[in-house]
């Protein structure tokens, strides 16, 4: 068995219970500490999966059932631990703390794409989005486990795991919203066709991820575009829906420079982090 | 280097989740395995899979390598903190509790005596095995109400009270119950 990256529990500056938080001495101290390129890619995973799991947690007591506010609360679980593991990671190459990268980054210094930090909409709109991404980093994490970097593949090895059940959950929805009732299958059909000028800007091959895909460290974003888009079509049209003509949204380069959203997720996000520097409860 | 001179540091585990036959890093190993899941208090952790590998050091410290069962799994900070209690009062210090991502959990690892508690407790363990990753997909197997161990249940939902379950009803007793579902 070979050795494994790993994460020692310590101090956080918003620590929940004590133990909490990963720091970056830890993953320094187990060997794991990566390079500034490589940081730059663990974010644009992590905040992908850091802004989705914010829009998801408002779906906690407001879904249209019991269960799903516990589906939707465990699925935007799921990927705050991904978004811990990566922002982490990133972390080491600046000395920063998950914390830090989460809480104390403007707008601009985020890499996450539109789709996830659309509105939630309805939950039409929201089974939309979710089973966009959820396909997405599927065909992702299924080929992170390769990674040339033994701590993201580890991540992603962890991830694939949980979501494909994400996958399930979304796929599932869609059949049931498409073919339930007139006003179910218009929404499902809205849904997609609101969100899926965002779909293009997941493939988008922003820096540094080419060189880094070469050196067999990332997926190039690129590639997951076929069969990423085929699985879709696939879904979409089995469900007896049809797949949105729209145009790509303007801007797909993962600035963030074009997302009227970001600023309203992050304000509430980090109010209470930087209101209260250190804070613990 | 001789063992009398390693710490935490020099320590390169191998997380196989298998008892260590050294009896001193067995008895470290036994201390973490008297710690029990927060949310699922009549499994230890050693029966649930996430104990992975445990060692004394030669500075009479302890290191003991776990692994979440879900990536966001908020049970691991009280685990962390549990296992390094349990080592504390064992008399070993420093204790350095570092959790480990891969192998990535799966309810495989799950003991028989672990799978017979949790039953006992009401939530029926994993029915199956997970399925090999690219390979074919698993049959799902039915799923036994833990009252009346009827197979005529249903999922009510896949995601349940915790990450780790989902919320099955029985069909023949009419009760819900939780199900540890195959990872």
């Amino acid at each position: 068995m070979n050795e494994t990256a790993g994460f020692t529990a310590q101090d956080s500056a918003t620590r929940i219970s004590v133990g909490d938080a990963i720091t970056p001495e830890d993953l320094r101290s187990s060997g794991a500490a990566t390079d500034e390129e490589t940081a730059r890619y663990a974010l644009i995973l992590g905040d992908d999966s850091l802004m989705l799991a914010q829009r998801l947690g408002h779906w906690i007591s407001r879904a249209p059932e019991l269960e799903e506010d516990i589906a939707l609360g465990n699925i935007a679980l799921d990927l705050l631990g991904h978004a811990r593991f990566f922002l982490t990671y990133a972390g080491t190459a600046w000395g920063k703390t998950e914390d830090d990268l989460a809480y104390f980054r403007d707008e601009d210094e985020f890499r996450s794409a539109r789709l996830v930090e659309q509105d939630n909409g309805d939950f039409a709109k929201t089974i939309a989005r979710q089973l966009i991404f959820s396909f997405y980093s599927h065909e992702l994490y299924s080929r992170l486990v390769d990674s040339a970097d033994e701590t993201l593949a580890a991540v992603a090895d962890k991830a694939l795991k949980e979501v494909a059940y994400h996958q399930d959950h979304s796929a599932q929805w869609l059949l049931r919203l498409a073919g339930g009732t007139e006003e179910s299958h218009q929404r499902m059909q809205a849904g997609l066709e609101a969100v899926w000028a965002y779909v293009d800007e997941l493939f988008y091959d922003a820096e540094p991820t080419p060189k880094l895909a070469e050196a067999g460290i990332a997926v190039l974003p690129s590639t997951l575009r076929e069969p990423v888009m085929s699985r879709l079509t696939q879904s979409i049209e089995q469900a007896g829906l049809s797949i949105p003509e729209v145009k790509g949204a303007f801007g797909a380069d993962r600035s963030g420079r074009f997302s009227e959203q970001r600023g309203f997720i992050l304000a509430e996000m980090q109010v209470l982090a930087r209101q209260h520097p250190g804070a613990t409860w | 280097m001789t063992a009398a001179m390693t710490t935490a540091e020099d320590i390169r585990l191998s997380p196989d989740g298998v008892r260590p036959t050294e009896p001193r890093d067995a008895a470290v190993w036994d201390l973490a395995a008297q710690v029990n899941d927060p949310e699922i208090p009549v499994l230890s952790i050693a029966d649930l899979g996430i104990l992975r590998a445990a060692a004394a050091t030669g500075d009479g410290g302890g290191v003991v390598l776990i692994t979440p069962t879900y990536s966001g799994c908020p049970a691991m900070d009280t685990i962390t903190e549990d296992v390094r209690t349990a080592l504390q009062q064992g008399g070993y210090d420093p204790v350095r509790v570092q959790t480990v991502l891969k192998p990535a959990w799966t309810t495989d690892w799950m003991t028989d005596e672990g799978k017979t508690k949790l039953r006992e407790y009401g939530i029926t363990p994993p029915s199956g095995t997970a399925p090999v990753r690219n390979g074919p997909v698993s049959v799902g197997l039915s799923v036994k109400c833990p009252r009346c161990n009827s197979l005529d249940t249903r999922e009510l939902a896949r995601f349940g009270s915790t990450a780790c379950k989902a919320l099955y009803q029985c069909r023949a007793c009419l009760e819900p119950f939780d199900y540890f579902k195959v990872l």
